[in-house]
């Protein structure tokens, strides 16, 4: 399938989340350096620090034409949302979300302290599936931890989103921009394997 | 090459901080100093890694004062230097700041503070824009990622201009957002350090850098702000955007443009409301104040933390009565916007519409229905310490020691990671019930302890982190040895400023260039106080425990323990794991234990979690690391740890 990659007239947001030390910063930067190559104005709001150490953490991509946008996206105003980690997902779409919403989801639970010492409940896999459903007008659950573990390196699970945020087409950007951006920083050996997370996640979305 | 090098009229996707520091080198710096602290920590950083190229000094200072005073001696050879903090930061440089501002300065001095409203990494929402009011010093406000490059750069001219020190702020939004900026001109450095100070004593750029004459030294500094005012009044950094005659003004500065911005847009009212954009925030501009608030009678002020720019906008307006008319002014004052907290777009919006009597366009109530059904379902994620922590361990050693001491001793708590013990009380264990200022646990503990004589006697307790040791510690801990203060005053040592991305130290073998320096050592200090100190792992528990027992007992005055152990997330440890950790089901009783789920209730790892199933522990392999201390508290021994990975 080829990629839509014409420029848009409309400001895009997307929101990715996850937990803390999920990759959720590094995978914002990636993605924001494509679209600036693209020309867009990107701005990306986020917060790091004590804020993420075992918390919620959530990174705003304003995606526009020609301005730059508020690093706070309005509630309700999100176009896309992907999560490293589903109740972040659901947390973020509840907030952010809106009837027109698309939702990428890595599927593996990260368990909040309460969950762990048994205060708090989880919710289950088809309540938040379900819940996606309801909530946005099309939603992908997608196995990413597991195949960053394939892959030797759980936290790849942020570029294994990455490429199937790429085959959605819900963003204007492919592989090649992605290979141009992380050849940037990345050595040989580790471009190797981000791309093999890439193929990885593409190949997930049907 | 490093995108901080990027060549002139590249465009490039630069943190905020990252274009603080880019306008800093195009403005060809030669010395940058400053004290970690979130949302500062980067402009640093990033200058750090091009030092070598663009023949810079950088220093991560011991604390923002003295980082101040390096950067102001900078100044006085004739070189462009900053300084750079987190809000609370400033309070610490203020004193030196004071006396800084009466001498005037030389070489252009940027200080940046970088602020936290709403405190996303902070235990204060700390303003520090009083302090350029009240040390009358100039200050600027980026609101977006080019402004935060081309400001800075301008501020070292301006600083120039006046022969004074001028303040940047920054917030969380702008220093850690990102955004477009197009790179302007790297120039070729010439200039020498040359300090001289035999001219007038009145001249501040050959005399002496002193603050007296005060009072005549005092009266020359304020004249310099008329040089200010005049250029602020034809500063392309302020604009206005909008109808020339809307019904409603904003006046905002910073992130908080953004805000507004987008909230005109969200409720579709560019044509009723216009925004009057301040880049330069203090002094205000009079005039340009005077032909802005002609436009409408309305006036909303759109600003985080406390209403200063509404109160400086209003001692201008009291002034201009006569000539613009009586104003309605919206903002703090009359609750329009919170007092406390950051903005965000919903938030001004809500203020714009309440005044103008508009609604924003709704989400289809049966949406809004079934999201607050999903919303019920989201169990709460707490900040917690990281899977393999020391200080998970360190605080598991404190709270038995205390409990086995049996006189309900309790910490004296300190800034860091470790803050956590008191923000999110359950992970510390419930042992650390004060958390104030960096160094502030110790002191409190010094007087905690003289309060025997009263009734208070329990063992008194203090922690601190490494790096904050150095920063404001150390004439606490003097206080306690020498007032015979009896504290166990234990050192969270996790071999680097770890919160803040592990800058290092005055204890560390490692400067910010990354030359070889001498370490100072912390167990040096104490034992040059004369307090008493050992030193031990928090992951050995009984070592560490045995110690910590005996020091609760002992009288005396500082007892020193120092445990050290590398963060979980430091370089040298991240993504290895020192052990393979399991559970052995087999051996794991779960809820007949008897041991009340001691790992999963009380230990609270991550990474250690409770199969409702089966009714029993479980190491979740993506999130441990392997640190293996909850292999010593299983009374059952069913948690195995194997090395070798």
């Amino acid at each position: 399938m080829k990629m839509k990659t014409k420029a848009r007239k409309v400001t895009k947001n997307l929101i990715l989340t996850g937990v803390g030390g999920q990759g959720n910063v590094m995978a914002s930067r990636t993605l924001a350096g494509m679209l600036v190559d693209a020309g867009y104005i990107v701005t990306i709001g986020e917060t790091f620090g004590m804020s993420q150490r075992g918390g919620s953490v959530m990174s705003h991509l304003r995606i526009s034409p020609d301005a730059v946008k508020s690093p706070q996206i309005p509630r309700g105003g999100a176009d896309v949302i992907v999560a490293l980690e589903p109740l972040e997902a659901l947390r973020v779409l509840t907030v952010y979300g809106n009837p027109q919403v698309h939702v990428l989801s890595n599927s593996r639970p990260v368990y909040p302290i309460g969950v762990i010492t048994g205060e708090l409940n989880y919710p289950s896999d088809e309540a938040i599936e379900s819940a996606f459903d309801r909530l946005s007008a099309r939603f992908w659950m997608v196995d990413a931890t597991s195949v960053g573990l394939q892959l030797g390196n759980p936290v790849l699970s942020n570029i294994v989103m990455i490429g199937a945020l790429a085959k959605t087409g819900l963003l204007p950007f492919d592989r090649r921009m992605f290979e141009k951006e992380i050849r940037k920083t990345l050595t040989p050996d580790k471009c190797t394997v981000n791309l093999k997370a890439f193929d990885a996640g593409a190949a997930m979305i049907k | 090459m490093t995108k901080l090098l990027s060549p002139a009229n590249k465009k490039v996707l630069f943190l905020g901080n990252e274009a603080i520091a880019r306008g800093a080198l195009e403005a060809g710096a030669s010395v940058a100093a400053a004290y970690p602290g979130t949302p500062s920590s980067e402009v640093i950083e990033s200058l750090s890694h091009v030092a070598r190229e663009r023949n810079l000094y950088v220093e991560w200072s011991v604390n923002e004062k003295v980082a101040l005073e390096v950067a102001a001696a900078a100044s006085f050879a004739g070189l462009r230097s900053m300084a750079v903090m987190k809000q609370n930061g400033v309070n610490v440089a203020s004193d030196f700041l004071l006396h800084l501002t009466a001498s005037g300065t030389r070489g252009g001095i940027v200080l940046v503070s970088c602020e936290d409203p709403g405190a996303l990494s902070s235990v204060n929402e700390g303003e520090s824009r009083y302090f350029a009011s009240m040390l009358e010093m100039p200050l600027l406000e980026p609101s977006n990622f080019q402004e935060a490059k081309d400001l800075t750069r301008w501020a070292f001219e301006l600083s120039e201009a006046i022969g004074n020190v001028v303040m940047l702020r920054s917030v969380t939004r702008m220093s850690h957002a990102s955004g477009n900026v197009i790179c302007g001109k790297l120039p070729v450095k010439t200039r020498r350090a040359a300090f001289t100070y035999d001219g007038p004593v009145m001249d501040s750029q050959t005399g002496p850098m002193i603050s007296t004459p005060v009072v005549a030294k005092h009266l020359l500094h304020q004249k310099k702000l008329k040089v200010v005012e005049a250029l602020f009044e034809k500063s392309p950094f302020n604009r206005y955007i909008g109808a020339a005659k809307p019904e409603l003004l904003i006046i905002t500065s910073s992130a908080c443009f953004l805000y507004a911005e987008e909230a005109v847009g969200m409720l579709g009212l560019q044509k009723r409301v216009g925004i009057l954009k301040l880049g330069t925030t203090w002094p205000l501009p009079p005039k340009l104040l005077e032909k802005n608030l002609r436009r409408t009678d309305r006036i909303l002020i759109v600003e985080e933390v406390m209403p200063f720019l509404e109160e400086n906008v209003k001692v201008l307006a009291s002034g201009m009565t006569k000539r613009i008319g009586m104003k309605t002014f919206f903002g703090k004052y009359d609750e329009t916007l919170p007092a406390a907290g950051e903005l965000n777009p919903d938030i001004v919006a809500g203020a714009i519409g309440s005044i103008l009597n508009v609604r924003r366009k709704a989400l289809p109530d049966a949406y809004v229905a079934e999201s607050k059904k999903a919303a019920a379902l989201i169990p709460p994620r707490e900040q917690t310490f990281c899977a393999g922590c020391p200080h998970r361990a360190s605080f598991w050693n404190i709270h038995n020691a205390i409990a086995l001491d049996g006189r309900k001793g309790f910490v004296c708590g300190d800034i860091g990671c470790y803050s956590m013990a008191a923000l999110s009380p359950a992970a510390g264990y419930h042992t650390m019930p004060t958390l104030h200022s960096m160094g502030s646990g110790t002191g409190l503990a010094s007087g905690f302890a003289k309060l025997t004589q009263f009734g208070l006697d329990k063992p008194i307790l203090t922690v601190c982190g490494d790096s904050t040791f150095y920063h404001a510690v150390i004439p606490a801990l003097i206080n306690a040895q020498h007032n015979l203060a009896n504290i166990t005053f234990i050192v969270l040592d996790n071999q680097g400023t770890a919160m803040t991305g592990f800058q290092p130290h005055p204890g560390l073998e490692v400067s910010a260039l990354r030359d070889v320096v001498p370490a100072v050592e912390i167990a040096a200090i104490c034992e040059a106080i004369g307090a008493k100190v050992a030193v031990s792992d928090p992951f050995d528990l009984a070592a560490t425990g045995k110690i910590l027992t005996s020091f609760l007992a002992e009288k005396g005055s500082v007892k020193v323990l120092i445990l050290r152990q590398a963060c979980a997330l430091s370089p040298e440890k991240k993504g290895k794991k020192t052990f393979d950790v399991k559970v052995n089901e087999d051996l794991c009783l779960g809820d007949a234990c008897g041991c009340n789920r001691l790992c999963t209730r009380i230990f609270r790892c991550p990474a250690l979690t409770w199969d409702r199933t089966k009714k029993k522990a479980v190491v979740d392999e993506v999130i441990c690391a392997g640190c293996g201390v909850c292999a010593s508290i299983c009374p059952q021994q069913a948690i195995m740890k194997s090395q070798g990975i």
